[in-house]
C-alpha cells in the first residue's frame, strides 16, 4: 500500500496532524562567529501550507538561523531535512535547488541593475549563451503585476524605486522559481499600510497553494495574523514552539522578553513584565 | 525675467536659489525641447556629452593650432595612439566595475611584450633556424595572450580566494613584472620583429602596410553599418514581439542614420590619409602602376581594428553574456551577487585574467608600432587606463561603467596630449591639464549623478 502523499491535503491544519511529513526540518543547529553562539542546538520544523513565525528580541539569532536554511551561512553543526531527507545546503544555489527562498530584510538587490536582472539574478534565462533580457522583463511584467499593478518602471536602475517597488523586487524573485518553502525576513518592515496589505495578502494565497512560510517579524501582530505556529528563541536557543490558537499575546511576549516557556512562567515573571 | 523668477521658484522650494543652480535651471528649461527629443533617442546621454566634449575639444586644438589639428594625418595617428591604452581600458571596466582596480596593467604589457619580443625574434628563430616563417607571429600572440590570461589570472587568483585587496597584489605584480625584465634583459632592446608582427602597429616594412587600404576600409565600413542596421530592426522586432514600449521610428531612423554616418566619416578620413612618398613610390613599382595624384590610400590602421574586434568582444561579454551581468552585479552589490548564488570569486578572477589578456593584446600592438621591446615600455600605462575608464564613466563606487564610454575616454586623452603637443605645450603642462582634466570630469559627473538622483 502506498504511503499517502504528504503535500496532498495542504489546507489541513499542519499542527493538528503531526504524523505528516514536514517539508523542513532543522535538526540541533549550530552557529557561532568566533567565540559567539549565535544560535545554540535549535530544532524547528514547517509543514506545507503552514506560517512558522520566527520571533525573538534583537540578537535572538532569528536571522542567523534561517541564514543556514537558505545556504548564506551553513550551520557548525545540526542537520537539515528537506521532504524527509537530508539535505546538503552549502550555499544559495544549494538552498534553491531544494526550493527554498528567501526574502532578505536588506532585499538583496544589485541597485545598479534594473527589475528583471535583479528578480533572475543567478538564474538569468539564456537563449544560445546569449542573456534573453526581453523574456526576463515579460516574466518580471507578470510575477509583479501580480504584486503591484501600478510596477511601470522596469527598465530603470532599482535604485530608482521606492522601498515598496523594491519590495515587491525582491517578493517576485522569490515567488518566480516555484518556491516551495518561503523564508520572509521582516517582509513588511519597510512598508506603508497599503503595501503591508498587500503582502499579507500575498502571504495567505501562498499559503492556499501550499508553501511553507517561515515568517521573520518583530511585529508581533503581523506574526498572531498569519502564522499557524510561532517558535520563539532567546539568546540563541529556541524557548518553544506554540501553537497560536493555544496562546495569548502576552503569553508569547512573555516568551521574547524573559525566554521562558508559558508554562514556566512564575507569578514574579507576569508581575515583572506589567511592572 | 520672468523666466529666471518662475525656474528659481520651481528649483527652490522656498530656499533661496544659488547662481549656479538658477544657471542649471534656466539652461535646462532653454534646452527643454532639445532635451526631450534626446531623450526619445534612448541613447547613453553620458556618451552624448563625451561626443560634445571630444568636439570641443578637437576644435579648439583646431583653432589654437591653426587647423592642424583636424587633418587626415593627425586623426589617424590619433586613432592609433589611443588603440593600445584604449584596448586595455575596456577590460580596466570590468575590474573598476566590480570594486577592484589592476595597477600591474603597464608592466604586464611590458613584461608581456618583451617576451613576446623574444620569441620571435630569439627563440624561435633559434629553434627553427634562421628563415622567416609565416606562422611565427600567430605563435608568438598566442604564447602572449595565453601568458597575459595566466598572469592576470594568478593576480586575480589572490584578490578572489586569497581576500588580499586588489590595490596591493596589482601593486606588487607593477614592481614584479617590471622587475623580471629588467632582470633578464639587463637594458637590451628586443629588435627587429617579425615583419607580419609589425603590421600590427600599423607601421610599413616595404611595401606591406599596417591598415586595410581604401577598398579594406570601406568593406569594413559597409560591414559595420549593415551590423548596426540589423543590431536596431532585431532589437525592434524583439520587443514588438513582447508587445513593450519601442522608441518612435524617427528615433531609431536618427539613430541608425546617425550611427552610420559616424563610421563612414571615420572611414573617410582614414581614407583620406595618404601613404608616405617613399613607401607609395615602392608600391606603385611593385604594382607596375604610376602614383595616383592623391596618393595611396592608407586606410583604417590595423591597430583600430584590433581595437574594434577588442571593443565589440568585450561589450558583448559585458551586456550580452552571464559573466557581465555578474560584474555588474557584484559591483553593484556584494552580498545580493552571493546571496544569488552567483560564484563571486571565479567572476573576479576572470575578470582579472580578461585585464591579462588585454595587456597582451596591447603589448602587441605597442611593441609591433616600436618594431621592438624596450624596458620602459608601457611605463606609466595603468594610469591612462584607469583614467581612460573614470572619463568615459567608470564610477570606482562600483557597478557603473560602458565600454564604449572607456574608448572614448582613452580617445578624449589622447586628444588632449596629442592636441597639446601640437600647440607645443610643455610636457609638465600636459601632466598638469590631464590630470585637471580627470579630476574635473568625475567631479562633474558626481555632480550630475547627484541631481540626477
Amino acid at each position: 500500500m502506498p504511503d499517502p502523499a504528504p503535500a496532498a491535503a495542504p489546507a489541513a491544519t499542519p499542527s493538528a496532524a503531526p504524523d505528516r511529513q514536514p517539508l523542513v526540518e532543522m535538526r540541533g543547529i549550530d552557529v557561532s562567529f568566533g567565540g559567539v553562539r549565535a544560535v545554540q542546538g535549535v530544532t524547528i520544523d514547517l509543514y506545507p501550507g503552514e506560517v512558522v513565525g520566527l520571533v525573538g528580541g534583537n540578537g535572538a539569532g532569528k536571522s542567523t538561523l534561517m541564514r543556514t536554511l537558505s545556504g548564506a551561512r551553513p550551520p557548525d553543526r545540526g542537520e537539515i531535512y528537506v521532504d524527509g531527507k537530508l539535505a546538503t545546503i552549502a550555499n544559495p544555489r544549494d538552498a534553491k535547488a531544494y526550493g527554498i527562498e528567501t526574502i532578505y530584510q536588506t532585499l538583496a538587490l544589485a541597485d545598479n541593475l534594473d527589475a528583471p536582472a535583479n528578480v533572475f539574478l543567478g538564474r538569468e534565462i539564456t537563449s544560445r549563451g546569449q542573456l534573453d533580457d526581453d523574456a526576463m522583463e515579460n516574466e518580471t511584467r507578470k510575477v509583479i503585476g501580480r504584486l503591484n499593478p501600478n510596477f511601470k518602471n522596469f527598465t530603470s536602475p532599482v535604485m530608482r524605486l521606492s522601498g515598496g517597488q523594491r519590495q515587491a523586487i525582491a517578493i517576485g524573485r522569490a515567488i518566480q522559481f516555484n518556491a516551495r518553502i518561503l523564508i520572509m525576513d521582516e517582509p513588511t518592515a519597510a512598508l506603508g499600510p497599503a503595501e503591508t496589505a498587500q503582502v499579507r495578502d500575498l502571504i495567505r494565497q501562498l499559503k492556499k497553494e501550499g508553501i511553507g512560510i517561515f515568517l521573520v517579524s518583530h511585529d508581533i501582530h503581523d506574526v498572531f495574523d498569519l502564522s499557524e505556529r510561532i517558535s520563539v528563541m532567546y539568546h540563541g536557543r529556541l524557548v518553544d514552539t506554540v501553537v497560536k490558537d493555544d496562546v495569548t499575546a502576552d503569553e508569547v511576549l512573555g516568551m521574547i522578553i524573559l525566554g521562558k516557556p508559558p508554562t514556566k512562567l512564575t507569578e514574579e515573571d507576569v508581575a515583572a513584565l506589567h511592572g | 525675467m520672468a523666466l529666471s523668477e518662475t525656474t528659481g521658484q520651481m528649483a527652490t522650494e522656498g530656499r533661496p536659489a544659488s547662481p549656479i543652480r538658477r544657471f542649471v535651471d534656466r539652461a535646462r528649461v532653454l534646452f527643454a525641447p532639445v532635451t526631450t527629443r534626446i531623450a526619445l533617442l534612448e541613447v547613453d546621454t553620458r556618451l552624448i556629452g563625451m561626443i560634445v566634449a571630444l568636439a570641443i575639444i578637437w576644435i579648439g586644438f583646431n583653432i589654437a593650432g591653426h587647423g592642424t589639428f583636424i587633418t587626415a594625418r593627425n586623426l589617424w595617428n590619433l586613432s592609433v595612439q589611443s588603440a593600445s591604452i584604449a584596448i586595455m581600458a575596456t577590460g580596466m571596466v570590468l575590474i573598476i566595475v566590480s570594486r577592484n582596480i589592476d595597477l600591474s596593467v603597464g608592466s604586464m604589457l611590458a613584461f608581456i611584450g618583451y617576451t613576446m619580443a623574444m620569441l620571435q625574434s630569439v627563440w624561435i628563430p633559434q629553434l627553427v633556424g634562421g628563415q622567416p616563417q609565416p606562422w611565427i607571429w600567430v605563435a608568438t600572440l598566442l604564447v602572449g595572450v595565453v601568458l597575459g590570461a595566466v598572469i592576470g589570472g594568478a593576480q586575480g587568483f589572490l584578490v578572489a580566494y586569497g581576500g588580499v585587496p586588489s590595490f596591493i597584489v596589482t601593486l606588487g605584480g607593477l614592481l614584479i613584472w617590471r622587475g623580471l625584465i629588467f632582470r633578464y634583459a639587463q637594458g637590451q632592446t628586443i629588435a627587429p620583429l617579425d615583419q607580419t608582427f609589425q603590421m600590427l602597429g600599423g607601421g610599413t616594412v616595404g611595401t606591406r602596410v599596417g591598415a586595410l587600404g581604401d577598398i579594406g576600409s570601406w568593406v569594413l565600413g559597409a560591414i559595420a553599418c549593415v551590423a548596426i542596421v540589423v543590431t536596431l530592426l532585431f532589437a525592434r522586432r524583439r520587443k514588438r514581439r513582447y508587445g513593450f514600449p519601442t522608441r518612435p521610428l524617427w528615433a531609431e531612423i536618427a539613430v541608425t542614420v546617425l550611427g552610420c554616418a559616424i563610421v563612414l566619416a571615420a572611414v573617410f578620413v582614414a581614407i583620406s590619409y595618404p601613404l608616405p612618398p617613399n613607401v607609395a613610390d615602392a608600391v606603385a613599382k611593385e604594382r607596375g602602376i604610376p602614383v595616383p595624384p592623391d596618393g595611396f590610400a592608407t586606410g583604417v590602421a590595423i591597430p583600430v581594428v584590433v581595437l574594434i574586434i577588442v571593443g565589440i568582444v568585450v561589450a558583448f561579454l559585458a551586456t550580452r553574456r552571464q559573466f557581465g551581468r555578474y560584474v555588474y552585479a557584484i559591483g553593484g552589490n556584494p552580498d545580493a551577487a552571493a546571496l544569488g548564488g552567483i560564484n563571486v570569486r571565479w567572476t573576479i578572477l576572470k575578470t582579472f585574467s580578461l585585464m591579462g589578456i588585454l595587456a597582451a593584446i596591447s603589448a602587441a600592438v605597442s611593441t609591433a608600432r616600436l618594431n621592438s621591446a624596450v624596458t620602459n615600455l608601457g611605463v606609466q600605462n595603468e594610469l591612462d587606463v584607469i583614467s581612460a575608464a573614470v572619463i568615459g564613466g567608470t564610477s570606482f563606487a562600483g557597478g557603473i561603467g560602458t565600454i564604449p564610454g572607456a574608448i572614448l575616454g582613452a580617445v578624449v586623452m589622447q586628444s588632449l596630449r596629442s592636441g597639446m603637443s601640437l600647440t607645443l605645450v610643455d610636457s609638465p603642462t600636459q601632466d598638469i591639464v590631464v590630470g585637471l582634466v580627470l579630476v574635473g570630469a568625475v567631479g562633474l559627473d558626481t555632480f550630475i549623478r547627484r541631481r540626477a538622483g
